[in-house]
């Protein structure tokens, strides 16, 4: 099994779709020949042609309706936003038009085959407008699925599965570990499964929940924690939306205790979504209030950017105030 | 390797602008309203066949916008919009295509749909929201659409369609196809920047796309004079390198013409085409607007003057292709037709309670259900309160 970094897992699942279907179109602003400014398309306007991997203007809300139009035609339609912090020109198009295209024509048309692909997070210094989570506005958008992978084998999977499923899947790669988390991948095709979530570790005293980069922080937040001897049952949510209510319950069940992480702003977070379902499932089996570790209701800063994040030690703090509340 | 696109003008050492409204744009015109064709004009390929069925197309849409309008102030129906003054454009393009041509319509274009064969029945389904809507009853009235016909669902969000229709041209130009996609829009859509995108994308893409605007005069109340200043839509389609004409909307042979040339150049080049056709909307905006608000009963007279449906049948019955007869009993048969049809879908059953959750997703998430559960089980408690679904599941 081959050790690739998450960029090379997405090329290579973007090979596999491409290859596989020849009304397979990526496109998106610089992913033709350049392929794309992290380099996820690289190599893939030369081996399939210009039809098939080009530039498109700069215009995102151009980029998804014609995506959309594309994916309603029957092709197999891989867009790709640059940064998620530019998704928004795009808004009407994915959250009026994606989400409620089958909806809306009664089944008669769907952009079912519609991918979504765009980096998002912080933590590399890219201030208020190469940093941000976006994921709880898609989340409140019925006829979306919204995605987010951990690591290299986590994407591939995670992607070639979204781009195979018949709804159009908005997926954020987190792109502080595009280069920075190195992992086994096989090359060959294989698929994760969409809205589910993933125990990525047991335990008994309390659940640790989070998805994409965040994942890597409540893991080490967990470890800190069982040196001063708290079992964390550590979960990778995956699928943002529609989520798995089901996996969640059941390890809260057990623990007693849910804390949950998100890089983006506390306010109306998904997090809080996540709180009050899980209140209502498990109410008589909380021992402690569901914590939330979140950013600070602020745009995402620069130079205070380390105090900003939800990192490590703040997950640590509230694993012990959970525990011994 | 880019500058290769621009056509550039003379070096000069003094300021030279250009003036915003240099682009003189000519307008075609092939029919008169008495229904004789201007002198050395070229004519559409049109025969008697086709000029009928356009013709009846014409007469059907005319009365079906009279009865649904009627039926709105008898209140059985919620909403309506004519396509009243206008009938040209629409029906004119459609009649210009192939069946295997993907229509995306704004709103104001069932006349496309109409020469298409969307039936009777369904377009009354869907004006009464009931079970057999194809779009089950989810979308206001005149919200048509057909797979089958290959018309794009319409949808209520303005000039969304204009880059889908580009995407749309791309695949069937990357499949090989003999189709183009035709896109309709008001000169007021025209103003959203999902317009800018399209036109810009299919240039640059190279897709088979034809673009209609509508220039109707009017986006609800705002005039065109108060929505751009540029000289009308086609000045738009040169900036984006486009190939651009200016027609008559009201001149069907004018419309059939412009859209077989615009449809052969697009399938044959790959290309996008964009037609500005100028004409005006005589009815209101929709049954819940009214005109006298903000334009004159003069400048409404004088575009009466210009109905498009009277110049055709002028034409027609200068071909001894029609006559008065006939005209009074297609007239006389739609009306008693379509006063039927109004019978029949408006006691049709509202669409089951489980369609709320159907087609969100291929497949409804377990959550959907669980929410649906809790609706029927609500419903149950209160029956009363609930008389279309109420006892139905």
């Amino acid at each position: 099994m081959a050790q690739l970094n998450l960029l090379h897992a997405i090329n290579s699942a973007l090979d596999i779709a491409m290859a596989e279907n020849e009304r397979t179109v990526c496109f998106g602003e610089d992913v033709g020949h350049f392929g794309g400014v992290f380099r996820a398309t690289s190599g893939l306007q030369e081996k399939y042609g210009k039809a098939r991997c080009f530039n498109t203007p700069l215009v995102e809300q151009g980029i998804i309706g014609f995506a959309n139009g594309l994916a309603a035609q029957g092709s197999v339609a891989i867009a790709e936003i640059q940064f998620a912090d530019y998704i928004f020109p795009a808004f009407d198009q994915i959250v009026n038009e994606a989400a409620k295209f089958r909806y809306r024509t009664g089944n008669e048309f769907n952009v079912g085959k519609l991918t979504i692909r765009t980096p998002y997070g912080g933590g590399i210094a890219g201030g208020l407008y190469h940093s941000q989570s976006p994921e709880a506005y898609f989340a409140h958008t019925p006829g979306l699925k919204v995605v987010i992978p951990r690591n290299p084998y986590q994407a591939k999977g995670l992607l070639l599965a979204s781009i195979r499923d018949d709804n159009p899947v908005i997926f954020f790669e987190p792109k502080r570990l595009y280069r920075a988390s190195v992992g086994e991948v096989p090359e060959e095709d294989y698929q994760l499964p969409l809205g589910k979530a993933e125990v990525v570790q047991t335990g008994t005293d309390i659940t640790l929940l989070a998805w994409g980069a965040q994942m890597e922080i409540i893991e080490k937040a967990a470890q800190m924690a069982s040196n001063d001897g708290i079992s964390c049952e550590v979960i990778d949510l995956r699928t943002i939306l529609p989520w798995d209510i089901e996996t969640i319950s059941r390890s809260v069940m057990k623990t007693g205790r849910l804390l949950i992480s998100q890089e983006a702003p506390l306010t109306a977070g998904f997090a809080s979504e996540i709180a009050a379902t899980i209140q209502n499932e498990c109410f008589l089996h909380l021992e402690s209030p569901i914590a939330r570790v979140c950013g600070l209701d602020t745009p995402y800063p620069l130079a205070l950017e380390k105090e900003y994040v939800s990192d490590h030690l703040k997950v640590y703090e509230a694993i012990k105030k959970t525990v011994n509340f | 390797m880019s500058t290769e696109l621009y056509n550039d003008g003379p070096v000069v050492h003094q300021p030279t602008f250009i003036d915003g409204h240099s682009v003189e744009i000519p307008e075609l015109r092939i029919l008169q309203q008495d229904g004789t064709t201007y002198p050395n004009a070229d004519l559409p390929d049109i025969d008697q066949t086709l000029a009928i069925k356009i013709y009846h197309t014409f007469a059907f849409h005319r009365v079906f916008d009279e009865r649904m309008v009627a039926s709105q102030r008898q209140g059985r129906l919620s909403f309506y919009m004519t396509a009243l003054g206008e009938e040209a454009a629409s029906v004119g393009g459609a009649a210009g295509l192939q069946p295997q041509d993907m229509i995306m319509m704004q709103y104001r274009e069932q006349g496309a749909l109409m020469f298409r064969g969307f039936s009777l029945k369904n377009f009354m389904n869907q004006l009464f929201s009931n079970a057999d809507d194809l779009g089950k009853g989810r979308q206001m009235p005149i919200h048509y659409g057909s797979k089958e016909l290959n018309c794009m669902t319409v949808s209520s969000t303005l000039a969304t369609q204009i880059p889908q229709a580009t995407g749309y041209a791309y695949g069937q130009k990357l499949q090989g196809l003999d189709a183009v996609t035709i896109c309709y829009f008001g000169e007021g859509a025209a103003s959203e920047g999902d317009f800018h995108a399209g036109l810009n994308m299919a240039a640059v893409q190279e897709v088979p796309v034809i673009f209609f605007c509508r220039n109707n005069g009017y986006a609800i109340s705002t005039p065109a004079d108060e929505q751009f200043r540029g000289n009308g839509i086609a000045s738009r389609g040169v900036g984006y390198g486009i190939k651009t004409i200016r027609i008559d909307g009201n001149d069907i042979l004018a419309v059939l013409k412009a859209t077989q040339i615009a449809r052969a150049y697009a399938v044959k080049e790959h290309k996008p085409v964009l037609i500005e056709a100028m004409s005006y909307r005589l009815g209101a905006h929709s049954t819940s607007d009214d005109p006298s608000g903000y334009r004159t009963k003069e400048e409404e007279a004088k575009w009466q003057a210009n109905d498009p449906i009277l110049r055709m049948k002028n034409w027609l019955v200068k071909q001894n292709w029609w006559d008065e007869a006939q005209e009074t009993a297609l007239f006389e048969k739609l009306r008693e037709e379509i006063l039927a049809a109004v019978k029949v879908a408006e006691v049709i059953d509202k669409p089951h309670i489980d369609t709320m959750i159907t087609d969100v997703y291929d497949v409804p998430s377990a959550q959907l259900q669980a929410q649906l559960d809790e609706v029927k089980a609500h419903i149950n408690k209160y029956p009363e309160a609930y008389p279309f679904t109420a006892g139905k599941f």
